[in-house]
């Protein structure tokens, strides 16, 4: 199976939000309520039933007015942090074809995933417990689609195609329009990547982490802790036994770590 | 449109200005973005708000609301003066040649007036073109006379200088000239630039002329009938265009056929008057074909009365009174309507001063709504609107509608692409579609008449209605939308033999025979047509053509000529005569619309706008001398577009004393009038220029839609989703505006007009989209505000029609949104 | 139908092979969402929103419609929808629309849910005798006009071809001339 990459190309924005619909719509994910924000960013962030939003930054640089429309969705990492530091065996997987999916049935609600994710995109249901993000409509890959937001995209801000394709697209664009592409650190690998424009920097896009990293404590975590942890652990039982071990002290770790 | 959707992506220059596509019509963008990627096009907007289509534009150009002419005027004036036009189209295809009668005296004459003014309306006389002997308009082909409409327009426009225009629309000159330089650019010939436009260009007490200045502008530039070029009306509404082309407006029968008046009062005096006649040989002047599609028409409605009978039953409107949508709520206020239907209609929102429109439908003895969700309109007497339910004496009917994917039928595109749409399921509870209310209301009335007699039967009695037909136990069958469009396209009810002078052939039809085109409707009632424009949508195999799904591109370009069907006769780019020149040689070789092969005598390419050889007519064959007009004689409040200000406005006109329009219906001043009625006194009064209620309303506010909602909201405020995304009003302004007022973050801040003084409340959006224009040496500030709420819905906030004027443009009626005034402070 | 950009990317639809991420646990197979429309009806449909009139698809199973996407065979949007054109299915899966025939009477505070048939009945007498009672057949200028100017109709831009076809056919042979609709705001 081919490996995949979607592409946003934020020079192309126009910010009309389809892709927040249609993610909605294929997803069979419920309206949050919302109220006014002062922009038109709405839901105000991310959220449990919201996996991906338009981010609306106004920037003037050099006497110019910049506009900023970002797509904020789960960047589907070569290497995902979220599935290293979950606990739970199956709750958080990586597919072949690039995506990094979450298995509500096997969710503990521990939010280990929340706090490693250097894109800060997970988001949990409290009463429910579980977390839910972008699966990068891996449902749909597998039936010869692209993902919803991508189908829905009319500006061609949103791409899909095969990894070789759409790095080969992404240079070519990024050239064109003077801009750069996100991440700029060929060590951190993933399956979405951004074109933004060469007038404004990373730090001016809210919400975007300008040097995306693996946390370092999950190295200590996955490669010692984990797989002692895990011997016997057996399904469900064990899985309880982790959340409630795990929920406590991460709750005190809610400061978003994606930069503001 | 003149051109399509997909077309955009031919265009090496993009205008949008009056229209936000990016967030009206987002899929544009889809070839927007295809023009700029493939082309390097440049994207233009001009807009009074930097919007979501500003966002990533590669120039951004604001002005003041309301001064779109003074800004296009540059433009052209930019254009004449740097010689930056396609002359060979402009000699050719264009009056820019003809003279005008000496006695003509335009806005530089009459400080910004036109000759012919008395009281409030022009006599047109002088706007005339002087003709030769033959009674063809004399022509100066050097351009040269001064009394030729090319050096009259030239005159017309000196005056809107870089400086001038800088200073009455506050756009920073170096922006204006950039845009001049840039959209100008594409005069070459092979270039072409394309204007897409929608209600900020039409709703204003000029918008007519701003579409005229538009028309102006693209005809010097010859970027009329090629491809990536236009004037492109981005509708609204999924099917506005297929409802004006079918005569729902007061003003027109089906097909764009003048509406008969009472000084019309037989079949023959209409055709005579109402058939344009040249004497120009290469004018194909279709309009003289008008007596055909009458005939044909009066024969779909009344099939067995002879085509005079048929005639006289049609009301006849009053020469010069206007029944259109502002006349309807004043004539509603002063109780001479009764009743009223409304079929998927919203006017408690979405007519102007709707506090003035909702007192006005309490009048109503009845009114019947027709919709998918209760609206603001069919709720008007609930408490929500601010009113005693008691008080309020009028019956109403909420009837439920079946949504689009509830039943089958065409609709069509901005780009005249008429598509079919099929049922995918039952309509929800005991909702029907329209066209079985409408069914049951026509077999109801006859029926009743039938039984009961009553004022004029005839017409209803007499009606041909042959789509879902009343059974012998009375039961009325649900009618068939694929009866009602073999009507619409016509067919032959009598024996016919038609010589094909193109093919020299004679075509024979029987009765029932398909009409195969408007070419073959006759005026002598051997043929039924409900509205000519759409005949040919259905082959004479009886194959639906707006059904076809085939994605062949033969030419290249986009224009899929067997997907769907495009009227008219299934042309995608209306005037492509004018794409080539006088040889039949394209203008562009990069992308050819239309090309004459010399060896198969034949047009390839589109279908062509008229036949003939090259050069054997004129391509403008809507308009009765074939040439695009520069100087057009038809409009009412002049024959070139002129800057005036808005009614309401804070700025004096600087360009002449002319402040506003003399030509407009002065509601404001009639409300002033002691016999006004007290309904109309209150919702039509405006803030003028220099009057009293100008200062305690100094801000201007424009009225706007959001991607996320639609119109007045009275479908989107029902959808969760789009409520999540825009779930309140919203009004935008300035920092320096919310530093100035002490507005900050969260705040919500009430807005009043001199027809509200109680006002609306919105949270403020603070940006720095919006700033203050630099008018005459002051800082001049606007707010807007979306027209998508209202009291019902999921998702209700202040109603921003609360505060519009109650004015129109002359040539229309359409009312003005975009410009007016209002006080806002923090609520 | 032609479904030929119907499937976009070069792989036939297959099992979802689950790949752990290096650390040798992730060995379940990924959760997989229902293929929801695999084996629907598809009925091709046109936006009723805005004038640009993208062609979208209605899946539509045991009389629901239970998924709605732009469709990618339609040149004019290619699969590509906005916020709106995206929601569709919230219009023919919605609790607040209307079902039933409402009525209110004169001074009545509430709605009332009444038959079709009386409703329609009610309608055409009133229009009837709106109508009887104040059709003119001439003008103050003695022109024969035949015309009824106390009943108005407005509407249309959100009816099919066909249908506001028969409403314009309908409201002439009634005699209305405040015939107005959308094009006009």
């Amino acid at each position: 199976m081919a490996e995949y990459i979607k592409l946003i190309d934020v020079t192309k924005c126009t910010g009309c939000r389809g892709c927040q619909v249609a993610c909605k719509q294929w997803n069979s994910l419920p309206a949050v309520d919302t109220m006014f924000t002062g922009s038109l960013q709405n839901p105000k962030d991310l959220n449990y039933n919201t996996w991906c939003l338009i981010r609306f930054d106004e920037v003037e640089k050099d006497g110019k007015l910049n506009w900023l429309m970002r797509h904020d969705a789960c960047m589907h990492c070569e290497t995902p942090a979220c599935a290293k530091a979950c606990p739970s065996p199956g709750a958080l997987t990586k597919n072949e074809n690039g995506s990094v999916v979450h298995n509500p049935a096997y969710c503990i609600g521990c939010r280990s995933c929340i706090v490693a994710c250097p894109f800060d995109i997970p988001r949990n249901d409290k009463a429910l417990e579980k977390m839910a993000k972008c699966s990068l409509c891996h449902d749909r890959i597998d039936d010869g689609k692209k993902p919803a937001c991508v189908t829905a995209c009319p500006t061609g801000c949103l791409t899909f195609g095969t990894k070789e394709e759409m790095l080969k697209a992404a240079e070519k664009r990024a050239e064109k329009v003077k801009g750069v592409i996100y991440p700029a650190n060929p060590h951190y690998e993933t399956h979405v990547m951004y074109i933004l424009p060469g007038t404004v920097g990373v730090e001016d896009f809210s919400h975007m982490n300008p040097h995306p990293k693996m946390p370092a404590t999950l190295y200590w975590w996955k490669n010692l802790f984990k797989p002692f942890t895990l011997i016997g652990i057996a399904g469900v039982a064990g899985a309880a036994f982790l959340h409630y071990i795990i929920k406590g002290p991460h709750r005190v770790h809610e400061k978003k770590e994606g930069g503001e | 449109m003149t051109n399509h959707w997909n077309d955009i992506q031919h265009a090496d220059a993009i205008l949008i200005m009056g229209s936000n596509p990016a967030e009206n019509h987002p899929i544009s963008f889809k070839w927007v973005n295809e023009a700029r990627t493939k082309r390097g096009a440049k994207l233009i907007v001009v807009d009074p708000r930097f919007t979501r289509s500003a966002a990533t534009a590669d120039i951004y150009a604001r002005l003041r609301p309301g001064t779109d002419i003074a800004f296009l005027g540059a433009v052209i004036n930019y254009a004449i003066e740097k010689n930056r036009i396609h002359e060979e189209y402009v000699k050719n295809y264009t009056d820019a040649a003809y003279i005008v009668n000496p006695a003509f005296q335009g806005a530089t004459d009459l400080d910004g007036l036109f000759s012919g003014l008395t009281g409030a309306k022009y006599d047109k006389a002088t706007w005339a073109y002087e003709m030769d002997e033959n009674g063809i308009p004399k022509q100066d082909l050097t351009l040269q006379d001064p009394l030729c409409v090319y050096q009259l327009l030239k005159k017309h426009y000196s005056r809107y200088t870089i400086k001038k225009v800088s200073d009455i629309t506050g756009c920073d000159a170096a922006d204006l000239e950039a845009v001049c330089e840039t959209y100008t650019a594409t005069c070459k010939p092979e270039l072409s630039g394309t204007i897409m436009y929608a209600m900020g260009t039409t709703q204003h007490t000029y918008g007519s002329q701003n579409v005229r200045a538009f028309a102006v502008l693209q005809l010097l530039l010859g970027n009329i009938g090629n491809a990536g070029g236009g004037i492109n009306a981005l509708r609204g509404e999924s099917n506005v265009q297929g409802s004006t082309d079918h005569g729902a407006l007061f003003h027109i029968l089906t097909g764009y056929l003048k509406y008969p008046k009472a000084n019309q009062p037989t079949l023959a005096v209409y055709n005579e008057q109402n058939t344009p006649k040249n004497k120009d040989p290469k004018s194909l002047n279709w309009w003289g074909n008008t007596p055909k599609y009458m005939a044909s028409l009066m024969k779909a409605w009344w099939r067995d009365a002879d085509l005079e009978t048929a005639y006289s039953y049609l009301p006849k409107i009053d020469d010069g009174k206007n029944y259109s949508y502002l006349p309807i709520y004043s004539a509603m206020a002063n109780g001479e309507i009764k009743g009223m239907f409304v079929w998927g209609m919203n006017p408690a929102v979405g007519a102007p001063s709707s506090k003035m429109i909702r007192k006005a439908i309490a009048q109503l003895d009845w009114m019947v709504c027709v919709d998918l969700w209760e609206t603001e309109t069919s709720a008007f007497w609930q408490k929500e609107a601010g009113v005693n339910p008691a008080d309020i004496k009028t019956e109403v009917f909420l009837l439920p509608a079946a949504s689009s994917m509830e039943k089958e039928g065409s609709i069509s595109n901005s780009g005249r692409w008429c598509q079919w749409r099929y049922k995918a399921i039952d309509p929800v509870g005991h909702a029907e579609d329209d066209l079985w209310i409408i069914n049951q209301i026509v077999n109801r009335t006859k029926a009743l008449y039938a039984k009961e007699g009553g004022a004029f039967p005839d017409p209803i009695a007499n009606l041909t209605w042959n789509y879902g037909k009343v059974g012998l136990d009375g039961k009325i069958h649900p009618p068939s939308p694929r009866e009602v469009a073999k009507e619409i396209n016509g067919y032959f009810i009598a024996e016919k033999e038609i010589e094909d002078k193109a093919k020299g052939e004679i075509k024979k039809f029987k009765p029932g025979d398909i009409v195969p085109s408007f070419a073959m409707l006759q005026d002598d009632g051997s043929t039924v047509c409900g509205c000519w424009v759409y005949a040919g949508s259905i082959d004479d195999k009886g194959e639906n053509k707006m059904m076809k799904r085939d994605p062949a591109d033969p030419t290249g370009l986009g224009m899929f000529p067997n997907w769907s069907w495009s009227w008219p006769v299934n042309r995608r780019i209306v005037y492509n005569r004018a794409s080539v020149n006088v040889e039949g040689k394209p203008f562009s070789k990069e992308k050819p619309v239309l090309w004459w092969s010399p060896l198969k005598k034949a047009w390839l390419g589109d279908i062509p706008d008229g036949n003939g050889d090259p050069d054997a007519i004129l391509p403008f064959i809507m308009v009765p001398h074939g040439r695009g007009m520069l100087f057009a004689a038809g409009m009412s409040d002049g024959p070139f577009p002129e800057h005036y200000e808005p009614l309401e406005s804070v700025v004096k006109n600087t360009l002449s004393n002319s402040q506003v329009s003399p030509v407009i219906t002065r509601w404001d001043e009639k409300a002033k009038e002691e016999t006004c009625n007290p309904i109309l006194a209150a919702g039509c009064i405006a803030a003028l220029y220099g009057s009293e209620e100008a200062k305690e309303f100094p801000t201007i506010c424009s009225t706007y839609r959001v991607s996320e909602h639609w119109q007045t909201g009275q479908m989107t405020r029902w959808i969760p989703w789009l409520n999540e995304l825009v779930p309140n009003q919203f009004v935008e302004m300035s920092e320096e505006f919310a530093r100035e007022h002490g507005i900050t973050f969260g705040d919500k801040v009430k807005l009043t007009s001199a027809r509200n003084v109680e006002g609306i409340t919105a949270y403020a959006m603070i940006t720095k989209r919006l700033k203050p224009f630099r008018i005459q040496g002051k800082d001049i500030h606007m707010v807007g505000i979306t027209w998508h709420f209202g009291y019902k819905g999921l998702a209700t906030g202040g109603n921003a029609n609360d505060l519009t004027p109650f004015i129109g443009d002359p040539n229309t009626m359409i009312p003005e949104y975009k410009a007016f005034l209002v006080k806002v402070e923090k609520a | 139908m032609n479904i030929s950009r119907r499937n976009f990317l070069k792989l036939a639809g297959g099992t979802l092979a689950a790949a752990g991420v290096g650390t040798g646990i992730g060995v379940q197979p990924a959760f997989a969402l229902p293929k929801k429309v695999r084996y629907a009806q598809e009925v091709t449909t046109i936006c009723p929103y805005c004038g640009v009139g993208c062609g979208i698809i209605a899946h539509v199973s045991n009389g629901k419609v239970i998924n709605t996407e732009g469709d990618p065979d339609h040149p004019i949007n290619k699969g590509a929808l906005c916020s709106k054109g995206g929601s569709l299915y919230q219009i023919a899966n919605n609790d607040k629309r209307n079902k039933k025939v409402l009525y209110r009477a004169p001074g009545a505070d509430a709605w009332k849910e009444v038959e079709w048939d009386w409703a329609l009945d009610k309608i055409t007498a009133n229009l009837k005798k709106t109508r009887d009672a104040s059709f003119k057949l001439t003008n103050a200028n003695n022109e024969v006009v035949n015309r009824c100017e106390s009943i108005a109709a407005i509407g249309g831009a959100a009816l099919d071809n066909e249908e506001v076809y028969a409403l314009t056919k309908m409201n002439r042979a009634l005699g209305l001339v405040y015939v107005e609709h959308q094009a006009r705001i």
